[in-house]
């Protein structure tokens, strides 16, 4: 049919055809790496080394944003046209380039130059507005950047001490996992109790006690066990793991290394998305010297998994199916991952933020973790702190700070917060200006990220705690926290959101698949002043069918940051 | 036995049995749109949702288990208004015409076909390329059967899976091949599960043309004597 050779391919996938179907994402993946996209004879000589069905190989090609099959230009351009870059010019950028070019968003040039996408947030909503480009598989940021600054405030820098360096820390500047040993000198149900004393909970969404996890993985009686790293940050608005991940890789490896402890775990995988590429080296990196090291490689060994577009990989059992090489399809649960989870053996999967405070726990010890943040919400916290401030960025605070105080500091306040004195200082007035901003100039926050809710300068107070923050309404979620001044236009926003859920639905169940559709149809007219009469009801019922009877996650908060705003009335109907 | 409490009717259900067993064996009605009892249930449709005392959301009757002390609510204003919800968005995106059982449930429910103005539909031609069966998928509810069928429930053929992803997923072969030129062995499993119309008889669907018995058998001879010829040559 084509002249494509296939030789190098058949290099290729003798690293993979022992893995059988779970393999077939890298296998896909280097074979889009040869020829920059994924021609029929390249996916069928895939599908026949890995004993893969030629239509489920299609089936997932088709399923992941990131795998192309049809060709695609030897550079493409990624723009970001969430919430966040959104409010950053994202659009016109887009449609600059796109203009520069002769091309319509996600279309190439007829010389196979170039093809610009619209992208759903690449996770660097602190450099807003953000581009990714790959030129020939190699990255960047922007426009030149090979890796994306970070930039880490806060009141503590018990997890970020590592962070903000410009580059990873190396094995020898992260010490040689003195909390691994602390953890390795105890049994498995001491090193549980430890993690169940702190009061860990998960920072990746769903803030389920972490330990509880554990112990149910550790209990169930089935070999080998898992653990994964979920590190598929994709929630709009959301950028720490990406800071943790890449400035400071071995936090979590031995945070991960302390969990296989505990469980009695041999084999650990990272799912790390497919737009955080540029870490994937670094994570390289990090795992050769730990295994040098004589941390990995003896016991318990990981191995990381490259996502390929699809934010419905970030929820769990997603994230399960995609490794094992099929479609990121949600599954009816129970049963639980504790028991049945990757390769149906029992599992834990975390968050890369909670398995960085693993480590920290067994620094401090249970007792002295829990001096850190409040007695219900206990250890620090990393807010991603995005939109309308000074200094967009990664804070890093004990549960307990006020959303005022997160904020005064996102806005440059004159106190040195850095130093971490401030809490002791509370009497010290801030900048007025930045009172006056605070008080005049915000008109909402959105917390927790696409599938969090709004809030308004009437909580400013509240305290940013998983027990304060549900009593008034809002998720803590992956900690998102992005910012409206009173010149935006929700409407917008929430088209933004509606179109991101739209384009991140699975499909599988009815209510996910037709309602993000529909709720996007309604928010594109209410943002282009098209509102039809009815539309407020269709809304309503869309949103609460799609919360109240979805399979997952996904669509069960897929409307939730636009209730929130309607109930707001955030936005004038 | 678990004994649970659904709409006020107290039952025994079989051990093992899901909500929606237990209930229909009660003679309550539970409206399922996927669900078949030859095929995995997946849970897809939401159809089947019903309120269960202590849980925060609903709950496919398809898959969760009766269980004692249970009170499940089939009919309630939460239930009624996910499942007109979404036989109203389901009508809006596809042809329901060849689906009478669907037709009867948005009569039911008091669902309007046109409830959602200026939807975007899933409209995609006929595929007719085989003697066996057409694919019009402009009727496909995704139920999953077929794809479940040719796959583990049955068959283990796997000449179909899905393209694309949420509102867009379709059902597909390798890169869009014609059905002869896949693992398909024309077995019709597909087809007899088909609840939508989706999937049908070649015959079946030529009659709906208006194409004449006389004329179909026609084209059998046809067809016939070209594949001898095929053979032949082969």
């Amino acid at each position: 049919m084509s002249d494509i050779d296939l030789a190098p391919l058949q290099a290729e996938l003798s690293r993979f055809d022992l893995q059988g179907r779970s393999g077939l994402l890298p296998a896909l993946q280097a074979a889009q790496r040869l020829y920059g996209w994924l021609p029929q004879e390249a996916a069928a000589e895939v599908a026949k080394a890995l004993g893969v069905p030629l239509a489920d190989v299609h089936g997932v090609i088709e399923f992941y944003s990131l795998f192309y099959s049809e060709p695609v230009g030897k550079r493409i351009v990624r723009v970001c046209t969430d919430a966040a870059c959104g409010l950053k010019g994202g659009e016109q950028i887009l449609s600059g380039l796109c203009a520069r070019h002769g091309i319509q968003p996600n279309q190439t040039t007829p010389d196979l130059s170039t093809t610009i996408e619209s992208s759903p947030c690449l996770g660097l909503c602190d450099l807003a507005p953000a581009t990714l480009t790959v030129d020939d598989g190699r990255w960047t940021i922007g426009d030149n950047e090979l890796r994306p600054r970070s930039m880490v405030y806060g009141l503590s820098s018990l997890l970020t001490s590592n962070c903000g360096k410009g580059r990873a820390a190396t094995l020898a500047e992260y010490g040689a996992y003195p909390a691994l040993r602390r953890a390795l000198e105890l049994t498995p149900e001491a090193v549980i109790a430890e993690v169940k004393a702190a009061g860990l909970v998960g920072r990746g969404g769903a803030a389920f006690p972490t330990a509880v996890k554990w112990e149910g993985a550790a209990k169930a009686e089935s070999f080998p066990k898992y653990i994964v790293c979920n590190a598929d940050e994709s929630e709009p608005g959301t950028f720490k793991d990406r800071v943790l991940l890449l400035d400071d890789p071995h936090r979590v490896i031995e945070g991960m290394c302390i969990a296989a402890h505990a469980i009695g775990a041999t084999r650990g995988y990272i799912y790390l998305r497919g737009e955080y590429p540029y870490i994937l080296p670094v994570l390289e990196n990090a795992l050769s010297e730990a295994r040098a090291a004589g941390y990995l490689g003896k016991k318990f060994d990981i191995e990381i998994r490259l996502g390929a577009g699809a934010y419905i990989c970030g929820e769990e059992t997603a994230l399960f199916e995609s490794i094992e090489g099929k479609r990121g399809y949600p599954r009816i649960k129970p049963p639980f991952p504790t028991t049945n989870g990757l390769f149906d053996q029992p599992t834990v999967i975390n968050n890369v933020e909670t398995l960085c405070n693993v480590p920290l726990i067994f620094e401090k010890g249970a007792a002295g973790y829990r001096q850190i943040g409040t007695e219900k919400s206990p250890g620090p916290k990393l807010f991603c702190v995005s939109g309308d401030v000074a200094k967009p960025g990664v804070y890093e605070v004990p549960f307990g700070t006020t959303l005022r105080e997160l904020l005064t500091m996102a806005n440059g306040s004159p106190v040195d917060w850095l130093s971490g004195s401030a809490v002791n200082q509370s009497t010290e007035q801030p900048d007025s200006r930045i009172t006056e901003k605070l008080e005049n100039g915000l008109q909402a926050i959105l917390f927790g990220g696409a599938a969090g809710a709004f809030a308004t300068p009437a909580h400013l107070d509240v305290k940013l705690t998983f027990e304060d923050l549900r009593a008034a309404g809002l998720p803590l979620g992956s900690g998102v926290v992005m910012v409206f001044d009173q010149s935006r236009d929700l409407r917008q926003t929430l088209a933004r959101l509606g179109k991101f859920f739209a384009h991140e639905s699975c499909g599988k169940c009815y209510p996910c698949q037709l309602g993000t559709q529909r709720q996007m149809e309604i928010l594109q007219r209410l943002a282009n002043g098209e509102w039809q009469m009815g539309d407020s009801e269709r809304l309503q019922d869309v949103g609460w069918t799609m919360t109240d009877a979805s399979l997952c996650g996904l669509g069960q908060t897929a409307a939730s940051a636009v209730l929130s705003a309607l109930k707001l009335g955030l936005v004038k109907l | 036995m678990p004994q649970l409490i659904i709409d006020d009717k107290e039952i025994s259900a079989d051990d093992g049995a899901t909500i929606l067993e237990a209930a229909r064996q009660a003679d309550i009605d539970i409206p399922t749109i996927c669900w078949h009892p030859a095929t995995s249930s997946n849970g897809l449709c939401r159809m089947c949702v019903v309120e269960v005392e202590g849980m925060r959301l609903l709950q496919p009757g398809c898959l969760v288990k009766a269980a004692d002390g249970m009170r499940v609510q089939t009919k309630s204003e939460r239930v009624i208004r996910a499942r007109k919800t979404i036989l109203e968005m389901l009508a809006s995106s596809v042809d329901l015409s060849d689906f009478p059982e669907i037709l009867a449930l948005m009569d039911e429910y008091g669902a309007s076909s046109a409830r959602f103005p200026l939807a975007e539909r899933r409209e995609v031609e006929v595929k007719d390329d085989n003697p066996m069966f057409i694919r019009d998928y402009a009727k496909c509810v995704l139920c999953w059967r077929c794809v479940q069928v040719c796959a583990e429930d049955a068959q283990f053929t796997f000449a179909i899976n899905f393209s694309g992803r949420g509102f867009e997923t379709q059902i597909g072969t390798f890169f869009d091949r014609a059905l002869p030129a896949t693992s398909c062995v024309f077995c019709g499993q597909c087809v007899g599960v088909c609840p939508s119309g989706a999937l049908k008889p070649k015959r079946e669907f030529l009659l709906e043309q208006g194409v004449t018995p006389e004329q179909i058998a026609a084209m059998k001879t046809g067809l016939k004597s070209k594949v001898k010829s095929q053979r032949s040559s082969i």
